[in-house]
């Protein structure tokens, strides 16, 4: 009998796992299995060029002729309630179910969310529908203010600038982009903003939001209110565990996988935003990955892995995020460095390398105007695939091509 | 009609490097392979309009600054997500140390 693989969560993982499924021969049943009742859509668009794009697309990662040409079957706002691991089946609403033979959980991560707060000028942003909301209310003398100085906040308030509203951006921290990014870049990019004309708020807590239907205002710890048409927060986001948590799946700060993408169930996978995995070029850290290179990396390895390959997670992790005419690209994960040499590539771009203690190099941070750090990071990244111990000379020295030092390496 | 034009001195592009060149308009892309041989292609790439010259040349692989599209850039194909149409190319030729390219 044909066997059925199913995939929870039509985002960049499920979609890739599902098409790459295909691309390594399978010719069982694919069913993916999408919470909303888009087509898989590209995610990272919704708060750079989705928002500033004359009209608004959603880029579709696979239109439905392309499934259907795979032979992949989309079932759209199907909300899966259930695993049942016993008789393999997943149960949705209304008594619909889905049987498996395995079982591949992307199903992403969720705004984390303010506690207590609720109200209609209150928003997140994740879906088509938070975009298209927040495209609608951010023109020009219209006042947004958001909660959180990461990645989300900062591409919001630049594309607001850049429709013309008013931003006001509170950080709890005395800097921004405190998770990840080292301060120097943290510090450009904070005085891009300010040039920019955001009002950024440091340092204070949020005491209280009260929402109306046509704005709202913020309460600060210190006292100070800060009056907004929308309040968007931008405060991280929780991993989507609750299914496999049900299912008696572990779970550790995410799905908690193998170095394969393999839960504690030989017949179930996870892959993307939702899980933790043991990253091997750092000695087996635990981490969760929140990026989009991660999603259609771990999508193909579920793939492969969902077919016997037996391949282990062996990419670098990498991330970028669009703010204004800059651009920030991220190899690795800074806080395994003890130090950094800084490399000038000129018109104000600039490339810092993380070393260990032990002289690999483990990260790289990249800043500078469209793609000036894209070829530098991605050589970069290689050098930290290899656990290359660069001479930091050549690093510093932008007459020395990384390409040599990974040559060399 | 195709015409042949002058893109770039041969000595612009360093082996198994790229480099951007605009005519009408057009953006295209020129590149020196390993074993010293010079190939155009479209300049953008097929996922979202980015310029290629600012990617990274591997062997035959030209692979997109901002998402990692990869082609061939000899034969223009797509290698994979995220990138699933074909870079077009054009023929190239070097007379007196500059290079050509029919469009």
């Amino acid at each position: 009998m044909s066997q059925h693989y199913v995939i929870v969560g039509a985002g960049e993982a499920g979609a890739r796992a599902a098409v790459a499924l295909r691309e390594q021969g399978f010719a069982g049943d694919v069913t993916l299995v999408g919470g909303e009742t888009h087509l898989p859509y590209e995610r990272p668009p919704l708060s750079k060029e989705g928002m500033l794009a004359e009209l608004f697309a959603a880029k579709t990662i696979a239109t439905a002729e392309r499934l259907a040409e795979a032979g992949i079957a989309f079932r759209g706002g199907f909300a899966v309630t259930r695993i049942d691991r016993e008789s393999k089946r997943l149960e949705g609403v209304d008594g619909r179910a889905i049987g498996y033979d395995k079982l591949l959980l992307a199903t992403g991560a969720a705004p984390r969310r303010l506690p207590g707060v609720e109200g209609a000028r209150v928003v997140y942003l994740r879906t088509i529908e938070d975009a298209l909301l927040l495209r609608e209310a951010l023109v020009t003398g219209r006042h947004l203010a958001v909660i959180g100085g990461g990645f989300i906040g900062l591409e919001l308030a630049a594309s607001a600038r850049l429709r013309g509203a008013d931003v006001t951006l509170i950080e709890a921290l005395p800097r921004l982009l405190s998770r990840g990014v080292p301060e120097a870049m943290a510090r450009q990019i904070e005085a891009r903003h300010v040039a920019g004309g955001v009002t950024l708020v440091f340092g204070d807590g949020i005491a209280a939001i009260a929402s109306g239907p046509d704005s709202a205002v913020v309460t600060l710890a210190s006292g100070r209110r800060i009056e907004a048409d929308l309040v968007l927060v931008g405060i991280g986001a929780v991993p989507n565990v609750a299914l496999a948590e049900a299912a008696g799946l572990a779970v550790e700060n995410g799905i908690a996988v193998d170095r394969h993408l393999a839960t504690g169930d030989a017949d179930i996978f996870a892959a993307g935003d939702c899980c933790s995995f043991p990253l091997q070029i750092y000695g087996g850290r635990r981490v969760r990955l929140e990026s989009w290179r991660n999603a259609q990396d771990q999508g193909n390895l579920a793939a492969l892995n969902m077919l016997g390959a037996g391949e282990a997670v062996s990419s670098v992790p990498w991330f970028w995020s669009d703010q204004y005419e800059l651009t920030l690209q991220i190899a690795g994960l800074s806080d395994e460095g003890i130090r950094t040499v800084r490399r000038d590539l000129g018109d104000g771009a600039s490339i810092l390398f993380h070393l260990a203690n032990d002289g690999r190099l483990v990260a790289a941070s990249g800043l500078g105007v469209g793609n000036a750090v894209a070829r530098d990071i991605r050589l970069a990244e290689m050098l930290i695939g290899k656990s290359a111990r660069p001479d930091v000379a050549a690093l510093g020295d932008a007459g020395v091509k990384l390409k040599e030092l990974l040559a060399a390496a | 009609m195709t015409e042949w034009i002058e893109a770039c001195g041969a000595g612009d592009v360093d082996e198994e490097d790229v480099i951007r060149f605009d005519h009408e308009g057009r953006v295209y892309a020129i590149y020196r392979s390993p074993e010293d041989r010079y190939f155009a292609t479209d300049g953008l790439c097929t996922h979202e309009q980015i310029s290629l010259a600012d990617g990274l040349v591997m062997d035959d692989i030209i692979e997109c600054p901002k998402h990692n599209g990869r082609f061939n850039y000899k034969t223009g194909e797509a290698k994979g997500a995220p990138v699933c149409v074909n870079l077009r190319t054009y023929p190239v030729r070097v007379e007196g140390g500059m290079v050509f390219i029919e469009v």
